[in-house]
């Protein structure tokens, strides 16, 4: 898995319809410092992510075995809402000191 | 399977049901001499590994059988290395 920044929402009426109800997000994926890296990914959400929110996402067949894309066409999944991540004994990522989310 | 290195950890309080209850670690590639090889990501792990471990992992749809439930992961660790021979090395 791979850390992604939540940066959209795709909308499409005409779709597999399979799709039918789950959310497409877009997500910028980042790298380990959380600076972006590589083109943006549209990615079902099983969590009910929000815009901004730093995500876990999981790619190919593993996809699609949540409830949300079992069985759907779907190669990319956001599968948690990060909270915190340690590296070497250090926090390198504090949800709550997140200036990238957008809080309503 | 590739080996690596535990080098993190992540905590997601909202996850996918299945990933209830998943370890999941930053884990570093690393070549076989344990040299840094490639970009950190974030793994299951279904055999107790801890920080600074060195380890080897799957990736793709196989990490997801590694644990109960089939979570959505691409990517989990599956052995820790306790001794390797490399032949010619050494």
């Amino acid at each position: 898995m791979k850390f992604a920044r939540v940066i959209g929402n795709t909308v499409a009426t005409q779709k597999d319809e399979r799709f039918d109800g789950r959310t497409m997000l877009v997500i910028q994926p980042v790298d380990i410092h959380f600076q972006p890296e590589g083109s943006y990914l549209v990615a079902i959400d099983a969590v009910q992510a929000g815009e901004g929110e730093l995500v876990l996402y999981a790619t190919g067949s593993s996809a699609r075995q949540t409830d949300v894309t079992k069985d759907r066409p779907c190669d990319c999944v956001i599968i948690g809402i990060v909270d915190l991540v340690e590296v070497k004994g250090s926090t390198i990522f504090d949800k709550s000191q997140d200036p990238g989310v957008k809080r309503t | 399977m590739y080996p690596g290195k535990v080098i993190g950890r992540v905590v997601c309080s909202v996850k996918t049901p299945e990933l209830e209850g998943v370890k999941l670690l930053i884990l570093q590639p690393t070549d076989w001499e344990q040299k840094p090889d490639g970009d950190p990501l974030v793994v299951g792990d279904c055999v107790g590994s801890g920080a600074g471990e060195f380890v080897f992992y799957v990736q793709a749809r196989e990490a997801a059988v590694t644990l109960p439930g089939i979570p959505a992961i691409d990517a989990a660790i599956v052995g820790i290395i306790d001794g390797l021979t490399l032949e010619g090395a050494g």
